[in-house]
């Protein structure tokens, strides 16, 4: 990054005065520090479509946002193959701060100064490490609404309430939705315990959305045992369920039913 | 954390670990014993050596008695008040019992004290003295009680200061006569934050400080937050426990319409009912119940505001339903009796 261009700036945040504020900070920053906004957001995923479209290098974000908040925002972008600059700006939230101050993440408190707005960005210009993702992922509080997956270096975003069930293969895992599959890069058990709620485990490679799952059929009998397959809405073949899974998965579906 | 609803002066089981307590039991008891020397003794001059006489088998006693019921007050304080009571007159009883058996045995009393007189004497002392405090605790809830309503009282939520004051600085420069409006209604709502808390308010005046909250997070939230207000009948000289309904409209805010991208219509109603205000607010939640902590302990809050203000009077119901057309609704309804304002 050259030093004497612009730095281009995003901003993230619900509400529309947050932003006018911010706007005028950042024009009234520009003397000292030369910014230009390219672009605003209203949530998270509005913001990671701009991403797509355009070059950033720093992204001012709101934490409590509709949607998709701030910190899984910061997770997708963390993902990204050239990831800009991530600052949080956030009114109070006295125990994301004191996590933030701990994992040396950079935030603004609302209302925003201008001498702590100009010092970010100077910090932004020199340095853009980006947080791991594994930090973020221990200061957001529910799961995440969206998986992230790299196709031909472009950021794809999965709704999770779209997979109907993740299996993990020598490599990687795969998120299958009704209409087609996607390659993540992360691993099962981590997303087992992340979205405990809302998958089962079938076997010991496979999650299947609760919801999902419409009937159980039978299967091929291996050492006397019957073999049982759960049948999930939209996906055409039935997926086994192991013998050590299957009472819990069975009594899932009747509580599910209940 | 301690709270005041645990202090000593408030729990009808006195505990003993108390030096105010023991003091109290200590002047209580000898006062008993001063009264008993009188009633035994022939004439005035004979009081003294009366009471000097009752003294050397009761200061043992109480004594033994106190440093009894220090050790076990942890114990005292956990059982229910019939319990703790009933054990507090039983070890005084049979203390006296054992005690003048012991001098008996060491021929130190002229055996005019019988056993039962003497097991009477401490089970009855001890009664006195448990009814004294209880008496005292009652005298003393009402303070304790104001002290809760205190304490319970609303108190605004820092988000919502510091959003509002943001949202102020973002139209300062656009739209400077809104942020004039906005910075007086917020000048507006400290003001009544501030009020005293233990006196009712005009209903009117609580429907306009709504107002004027809502008009702030409006600021914020801009077409997001749509409020419909069904004011119906109501005699706005009702006088309602001040801040009852801003805790609510905060809440279904923070949990309700901030969540939701498109933003929702909260539902506020108020109508007369026979003798009573009928009071419903309803805001849309997302679908997901979220864990909403602060949510349970604002309705917590204000039902135990309505059951001091009220007592059995008032209700509040507080509960999530799931729409027929997907979706789901977080509803308050709260029933107050229409009382006129007190002079």
């Amino acid at each position: 990054m050259n030093t004497a261009t612009a730095l281009s700036v995003l901003i993230v945040d619900d509400e529309a005065p947050a932003r006018a504020r911010l706007r005028d900070l950042l024009a009234d920053a520009t003397a000292e520090e030369a910014n230009a906004v390219v672009a605003e957001a209203a949530n998270g995923l509005l913001a990671l479509a701009v991403l797509a479209e355009r070059e950033i290098d720093l992204v001012l974000v709101d934490i409590r946002m509709p949607a998709m908040d701030g910190i899984e925002l910061a997770r997708h972008i963390s993902r990204m193959a050239r990831p800009p600059a991530v600052v949080f700006v956030t009114a109070y939230d006295s125990y994301a701060l004191q996590a933030f101050d701990l994992n040396a993440i950079d935030y603004l408190l609302k209302p925003v100064r201008l001498a702590r707005l100009v010092a970010a960005l100077r910090k932004a210009r020199r340095l853009s490490t980006p947080v791991p993702d594994l930090v973020l992922a221990s200061l957001q509080p529910g799961e995440r609404t969206h998986l992230s997956c790299h196709e031909r270096g472009r950021l794809l975003l999965v709704p999770v309430v779209d997979i109907r069930y993740l299996q993990a293969g020598l490599k990687y895992v795969t998120a299958h939705t009704a209409l087609r599959s996607y390659v993540l890069d992360e691993s099962l058990v981590r997303l087992e315990e992340e979205f405990a709620v809302r998958f089962i485990r079938l076997h010991r490679s496979v999650l299947a959305a609760r919801e999902a799952i419409v009937a159980f059929e039978k299967g091929g009998e291996t050492e006397g045992e019957t073999q049982w397959r759960a049948v999930l809405r939209d996906i055409p073949e039935a997926l086994p369920v192991s013998r050590r899974q299957w009472p819990l998965v069975k009594a899932a579906a009747i509580n599910a039913r209940v | 954390m301690r709270s005041i609803k645990h202090s000593s002066a408030g729990h009808p089981v006195p505990d003993f670990r108390n030096v105010g307590i023991m003091l109290r039991t200590l002047l209580g008891v000898n006062a008993m014993a001063a009264a008993a020397a009188l009633v035994r003794g022939a004439g005035f001059g004979d009081w003294a050596t009366q009471f000097v006489a009752l003294s050397a088998w009761v200061q043992p006693l109480l004594l033994l008695n106190l440093l009894v019921l220090a050790a076990a007050a942890p114990l005292l304080l956990s059982w229910p008040l019939a319990l703790a009571r009933a054990g507090v007159i039983g070890l005084a009883a049979l203390s006296s019992l054992f005690l003048a058996d012991a001098w008996r045995f060491f021929g130190l009393d002229g055996g005019d004290v019988s056993f039962m007189r003497a097991a009477l004497f401490g089970g009855l002392a001890a009664a006195l003295m448990l009814a004294y405090f209880a008496l005292r605790a009652r005298a003393f809830s009402p303070a304790i009680a104001e002290a809760r309503l205190l304490a319970l009282t609303a108190r605004i939520r820092p988000h919502f200061l510091f959003n509002s004051l943001n949202a102020v600085l973002g139209l300062i420069r656009s739209e400077p006569r809104r942020a004039e409006t906005a910075l007086e209604e917020l000048a507006e709502l400290f003001r009544v934050l501030m009020r005293d808390p233990r006196e009712l308010l005009p209903l009117a005046d609580e429907i306009a400080f709504c107002r004027q909250y809502l008009d702030l997070e409006k600021l914020r939230l801009g077409e997001r937050l749509r409020v419909d207000w069904d004011v119906r009948d109501v005699p706005a000289n009702v006088a309602v426990p001040p801040l009852m309904l801003q805790p609510l409209l905060e809440n279904a805010v923070y949990h309700g319409i901030e969540p939701l991208a498109e933003g929702g219509t909260l539902q506020l109603r108020f109508a007369r009912e026979d003798d009573s205000l009928r009071i419903e607010l309803i805001n849309p939640c997302a679908s997901a119940p979220q864990g909403s902590g602060g949510h349970h302990m604002a309705i917590a809050n204000i039902r135990e505001r309505l059951d001091l203000f009220y007592d059995l009077e008032a209700r509040l119901d507080a509960r999530q339903e799931t729409l027929p057309e997907g979706g789901c609704q977080f509803c308050v309804r709260i029933a107050i009796p229409l009382r006129r304002r007190q002079p």
